[in-house]
């Protein structure tokens, strides 16, 4: 089977713990409300989670623990409060996905520890979108180190496994759009986008997918990366995910329910439901690849670097401080 | 407390998960065969050479604690549960008890503040404490018979740039000096970071097969090899001032502050440092380095 929705949600703490304190704050927790709403009404088996806000280095993880328990508390907003959560993980399911990503040649396995520590995003998401565990989920990681083409693969592995459990999904990449936050306290009534440059970038990003072009956004990711984002991995990747486990297209029906600042970061609640009609495209120039290749150490190979020499050393004129 | 406060000690204490995994503590669920040991040595000789120091607490910065609103602070005098690593989770599952000196705490946080620094006391009960914190203590005192403080790291670095960053991480360092001093206590610095950072992507499948352990790529090596000797030669000014490069060269953890906040509470220490190890986890670069007040 496949995807039969998809969603891109914010994952800060502020829309489970504090969503009154900020007019916007509150649209952003109405429109996830409705997103829960959707969810409730489809006809769906799982939900795949893929999470900006879980990192990861060994390949890929994808969290399979039956029913993960424990009390989150947030590394930055911690004042605002714990959330205590239960959620329940498809087990099979997220078996099925590491086998389909290994038969694409990508590394990747399963999580299944007590107390490990689910995100942030993905808490937040879980907690308002399908707060009685009504289906099952898998979280996926985001790895610090792939670029577009691991993504892409990761993306087909997922829609693998769904062809083979015969599971119908909902696919959502949690992420914010523009993720510069405010760097000091402020009242939550003055929050607002960080720069007018994110702001418009925000907005170009919602356009395309409000017309459907879920494959158009994706191949502007690198671009979006570098003109929105505080480069904390090596690209913007959840749009290459979701593009890709939902069939990598523009055939969509597009709704922006919401967009807001949070913290000055972009808060975007966006539903994408397969269509039948296709909006034009603008790129789809990249590759395509169907398989991982493996690491090409592009980052760290071949780099010849000159070291500063004892005499430049003694040169410097350091700043006392 | 009587008399002036001291930093007897500051350590480049570097967290990676492999360590406490390889030790086998009964706090870890996960356990190994053997694995890393010249690392594991260097700080078997770390431990050594703080026995023979008196110190009341030791207060380390950590990466993996991060935010973005200026410092934080750990504020809850204690702490008890699980830390599980989200990107080695098969190698550490540890549970810590641990005490946290908050008065000390406070006073950094509120010296900070008064040097034009964004600051907050962490008052959650349910936080749960990062495990670059948990490790570099636990290598440098599993006895955990000292009560800590931690510190986060700033995101700076990724927001603006490295030099932001050193600039707050000199003043943070200033006033934790000033509030080691006024505090009476002794206290062992830890600058919980790798050198450089650029992991391998896979593991092989008994992790602790040393067979698959080097450094990642020649440039992260001779750019390691650089930052210590110029430690051994104490050019820490010097050190502090091509760490712009090095972090960008190397994707080094120095991106975090750590060893920065280390150097400018210390007073960018002239003497020579005591490099107890350099080894390699996953490809990063490791260093564990003890300067002593002079």
């Amino acid at each position: 089977m496949s995807v039969i929705k998809g969603y891109v949600l914010p994952g800060l703490p502020h829309l489970v713990l504090t969503p009154d304190a900020n007019p916007g704050w509150k649209k952003v927790r109405q429109a996830m409300d409705k997103v829960r709403k959707e969810i409730e009404a489809a006809d769906a088996d799982v939900l795949i989670l893929y999470s900006t806000y879980w990192p990861s280095i060994i390949g890929h993880q994808i969290q399979s623990r039956p029913e993960p328990e424990f009390v989150h508390v947030d590394d930055e907003f911690h004042e605002l409060g714990s959330i205590p959560y239960k959620f329940r993980m498809d087990e099979a399911f997220a078996q099925a996905y590491v086998a389909a990503a290994k038969e694409r040649k990508l590394t990747a396995r399963t999580v299944n520890y007590n107390g490990f520590p689910i995100d942030t995003g993905s808490v937040v998401v879980l907690k308002l979108i399908n707060p009685n565990n009504r289906l099952p989920a898998v979280i996926v990681s985001s790895n610090i180190y792939s670029d577009r083409a691991e993504t892409l693969v990761l993306g087909k592995a997922g829609r693998d496994a769904l062809a083979k459990t015969g599971k119908k999904a909902i696919a959502i990449s949690i992420t914010s759009l523009s993720n510069r936050l405010h760097d000091h306290f402020i009242d939550p009534k003055d929050d607002k986008i960080n720069s007018l440059k994110d702001q418009e970038w925000n907005q170009k990003f919602l356009e395309f997918l409000e017309a459907g072009r879920l494959e158009d956004a994706s191949q502007l990711s690198r671009q979006f990366h570098r003109e929105a984002r505080v480069n904390k991995v090596a690209n913007f990747k959840p749009f290459w995910w979701l593009a890709s486990i939902m069939g990598q297209s523009n055939r969509y029906k597009g709704e922006v329910f919401e967009y807001q600042p949070i913290m000055g970061s972009g808060a975007a609640v966006v539903g994408l439901t397969p269509s039948a009609s296709e909006a034009r495209d603008l790129e789809f120039d990249e590759n395509d690849p169907d398989s991982y290749a493996g690491e090409r150490n592009v980052l760290s190979g071949g780099v010849e670097v000159e070291l500063p020499d004892d005499e430049d050393i003694a040169d410097l004129d350091v700043e006392k401080t | 407390m009587a008399g002036k406060g001291k930093i007897v000690a500051g350590v480049l204490a570097p967290h990676p998960p492999h360590l406490v995994y390889a030790a086998n503590p009964e706090q870890n669920e996960p356990k190994a065969e053997c694995g890393w040991e010249t690392l594991r040595w260097a700080y078997d000789r770390l431990r050594k050479s703080l026995a023979e120091l008196e110190y009341d607490v030791l207060m380390v910065h950590s990466p993996h604690w991060r935010t973005n609103i200026g410092t934080h602070f750990l504020g809850v005098p204690h702490f008890k549960s699980i830390s599980v690593d989200p990107v080695f989770p098969n190698l550490f599952r540890y549970h810590y008890d641990l005490k946290v000196d908050v008065p000390l705490a406070e006073s950094v946080c509120k010296e900070a503040a008064d040097l034009g620094l964004t600051t907050q006391m962490m008052r959650n009960k349910d936080f749960r404490i990062d495990y670059g914190t948990i490790i570099s203590c636990h290598l440098t005192n599993p006895s955990w018979d000292k009560p800590i403080v931690g510190i986060s790291s700033n995101g700076a670095a990724r927001y603006y740039n490295m030099d932001v960053l050193q600039a707050m991480m000199f003043k943070l360092g200033q006033a934790t000096r000033t509030a080691i001093e006024k505090s009476g206590k002794r206290v062992v610095l830890l600058s919980s970071n790798s050198l450089s950072h650029r992991h391998f992507v896979t593991e092989p499948e008994i992790v602790e097969d040393m067979s698959y352990e080097h450094i990642n790529n020649h440039n992260q090596y001779l750019w390691d090899m650089k930052m210590i000797d110029l430690m051994k030669q104490g050019k820490t000014r010097q050190m502090i001032d091509v760490l712009t490069d090095f972090t960008e060269q190397t994707n080094a953890e120095t991106e975090s502050g750590s060893l920065t906040w280390l150097m400018s509470a210390m007073g960018f220490p002239t003497k020579p440092a005591e490099v107890h190890g350099y080894g390699t986890v996953i490809g990063t670069g490791n260093a564990v380095v003890e300067w002593r007040e002079a």
